[in-house]
């Protein structure tokens, strides 16, 4: 078994008086794609919001080891700032910058990689012009494994549903992730475009060689692609394991259909 | 105007073309608005305008003309309005920001020529301006430049950063005061003034952008109102330092190596610093946009969230929107006092930060060239306007709304460059 990339041990979450986590323990190895699911409601988004830093969790430790790397604690770290050390998120309600063009929405994606500041944007030297050219191009690759190269000047509100989707991935993936968390990259998408996503997501990890923490509601896409399932329900996690050893686990299908009281 | 047709919008340029494709329904409900509201107006106004009292005589006079021309202006300034909204709508489908102004000058600066050529003309009109015309025109034109220069540096922090500020005129007024000050008492030149000015304005954005830049939206607008209220309050008490509302007179003009300008030649000179710097401004700004800074400034105001999620820092960003709408700020400040040799806290209240706000909002946030017309309209109108002095602000106010109901997104739209990529190589073009 590979490392863990991402190890989180028992976090909880306090809104007030809410538990909306409760003790989550979960970790993500290399080169996995693992997936959360569970209920309208369980806190499977607010545990993405745990572990990139919009929130800070009230108890445990989410432990981040990049490259089988020293494990680094990252509570309360600024979003920022885990994303800078590998982790790229995709949000559920698609939040890309409207008014910039989809080429400048990836663009924004190499910022934490590129380092050209003040001076070198108004003196344009040598250096900051090799750095734009190359953040161009790597946008564009990306737009291309995307397919949406043909869309780059249009402004990213102009696009369809689905591939806002697939432009939020661009970008996130432009950030040079080892993990990239997808919060529910399936929703409103059709079956056919569902498919597709599936093949991009596995894609993406051959591709990139990083591991995949994600969020669906897609039966049929989590069973096919990821190699280990999450089940929270009400901000504790109910199961873990194989695809297979989740389905037939009574406790999830109990979560997902309800109790049956005749037997 | 919910039923008009998507026909052929092609008519819509036409009033006449566009009710009929609109259909007759559309056109009679418009009449029928209109009637009423003209009704409505005459029955309001009727007491001021129509009866008037001779208390000399003790009769009334009915003046029943006044009542017949509010009647007819009203129905037609309505009917326009109705006309305008709806062809507005009608447009909306077709495009959202193309007007015909906007493909002219798109045109324009697609083709070298012509940019290169309108260019050149500008520049010849603007070096040989101060000597074709006098010197009121020229010192209006001064104070359309600062105000310019202080848009361009607003635009920064609002149109691109998107944040709110409602005190600006505080960090020009920080910029005139170090130089006023620091000319009387240690007798410190425009040259030497100009970046410590600028520095000042970059220090004090610094020092309230700290504790005030995590507030969002209202908040942060509030905040930033109250900070311009209280330097112009500190300002006006503080009477040891700042010489309290009496003001510094006497500032020493921009000096050029020595020489001593008339006051006439001295104008000419400011008005040429003053071009000088809004063409480094411009400079500067337009680089500063498609860059990497630019874009995380952008997106910054687009989704906060997001952006940090694609690792920007926040308050770093923030902080640098502020600092540089703020130096230039302070660079125009130093100008300002440089070029009236007199200021007083009374210069720097609430209504010029509205005013560059609304030079930003009404020119188009985000776009230097909107900026720059903008800034243009907005105080060139009220100086040419004199002569209707008592309408100024009604104009003013008329235009604002007329600018916020029809071009919401400013009279010239912000436009992304365009990146072309060829593999192996990347090239870029505006």
């Amino acid at each position: 078994m590979s490392n863990p990339v991402l190890q989180v041990n028992d976090i909880s979450m306090d809104f007030g008086g809410i538990r909306a986590l409760d003790e989550i323990q979960l970790d993500v190895r290399q080169g996995e794609i693992a997936a959360l699911i569970g209920p309208n409601g369980a806190g499977k988004t607010t545990f993405f919001n745990c572990i990139t830093g919009i929130y800070t969790p009230t108890t445990g430790d989410v432990l981040v080891s990049p490259e089988g790397g020293a494990a680094k604690r990252i509570n309360g770290m600024k979003p920022n700032l885990v994303t800078e050390l590998g982790m790229a998120r995709t949000f559920q309600n698609i939040r890309l910058f409207p008014s910039m063009t989809v080429l400048e929405n990836v663009m924004i994606g190499t910022h934490c990689r590129t380092r050209s500041g003040l001076w070198g944007a108004v003196t344009r030297n040598r250096a900051t012009r090799k750095e734009e050219a190359d953040t161009i191009e790597k946008s564009f690759h990306l737009l291309e494994l995307m397919n949406l190269e043909q869309y780059s000047n249009e402004l990213a509100c102009n696009l369809p549903y689905g591939k806002q989707r697939r432009l939020e991935i661009a970008r996130a993936l432009a950030t040079g992730p080892f993990l990239l968390l997808l919060d529910e990259p399936a929703a409103g998408m059709n079956p056919q475009e569902t498919m597709a996503l599936k093949e991009l997501v596995l894609d993406i990890r051959e591709r990139f060689n990083i591991s995949i923490l994600l969020i669906e509601h897609d039966m049929k896409m989590v069973m096919s692609t990821s190699d280990r399932v999450f089940v929270l329900e009400y901000g504790r996690l109910i199961a873990h394991g194989t695809p297979k050893e989740v389905s037939e686990n009574p406790a999830v299908i109990k979560a997902y259909l309800g109790e049956d009281e005749d037997v | 105007m919910s039923n008009v047709t998507k026909a052929d919008t092609g008519a819509s340029q036409n009033p006449v073309a566009f009710f009929l494709t609109a259909g007759c329904e559309s056109f009679a409900e418009s009449l029928r608005k209109s009637v009423l509201a003209s009704l409505w107006f005459i029955f309001l106004t009727f007491p001021i305008m129509v009866i008037k009292v001779d208390t000399i005589n003790k009769t009334i006079d009915w003046r029943w003309m006044n009542m017949a021309y509010i009647g007819i202006g009203t129905f037609v300034l309505s009917f326009v309005w109705r006309w305008a909204l709806a062809r507005k709508e009608l447009t909306k489908e077709e495009s959202t920001r193309e007007n015909i102004s906007e493909k002219m000058l798109d045109r324009i600066s697609s083709n070298s020529y012509a940019k290169y050529g309108f260019l050149a003309l500008f520049a010849a009109a603007a070096v040989v301006f101060p000597h074709a015309v006098g010197m009121y025109q020229t010192n209006i034109m001064i104070s359309c430049l600062i105000y310019i220069v202080l848009g361009l540096g607003l635009n920064m922090v609002v149109g691109i950063a998107g944040l709110l500020h409602l005190g600006y005129v505080a960090f020009y007024a920080v910029g005139a005061y170090s130089y006023a000050l620091l000319n009387m008492h240690y007798g410190i030149g425009f040259w030497t003034a100009l970046p410590i000015g600028a520095l000042f304005g970059v220090v004090f954005a610094v020092l309230l952008g700290l504790p005030v830049l995590r507030l969002r939206g209202d908040y942060l607008a509030i905040v930033t109102l109250g900070f311009g209220e209280i330097v112009r309050l500190v300002l006006e008490n503080w009477g040891d330092v700042t010489m309290g509302p009496s003001g510094i007179s006497g500032i020493d003009r921009p000096g050029f190596f020595g020489v001593k300008f008339g006051v006439m030649d001295s104008i000419t000179y400011a008005y040429y610093i003053m071009l000088g710097l809004l063409i480094f401004t411009i400079f500067v700004i337009n680089r500063l946009q498609n860059s990497r800074l630019g874009r995380a400034l952008l997106a910054l105001r687009e989704d906060e969230i997001a952006s940090q999620a694609m690792g920007i820092d926040r308050t770093k960003a923030k902080l640098l929107a502020f600092a540089l709408g703020s130096c230039w700020a302070g660079l125009a400040g130093v100008v300002f006092a440089a070029k009236t040799t007199f200021i007083n806290p009374a210069s720097f209240t609430f209504w010029e930060s509205a005013i560059v706000l609304s030079v930003v909002v009404i020119g188009g946030m985000g776009s230097i060239r909107g900026v720059i017309a903008g800034a243009v309209i907005l105080v060139l109108m009220p100086e040419y306007l004199r002569a209707f002095s008592e309408f100024r602000m009604l104009v003013f106010g008329a235009t604002m709304v007329l600018v916020m109901v029809f071009r919401p997104q400013g009279l010239i739209s912000a436009k992304r460059k365009i990146y072309t990529y060829v593999k192996g190589k990347s090239a870029t073009n505006e």
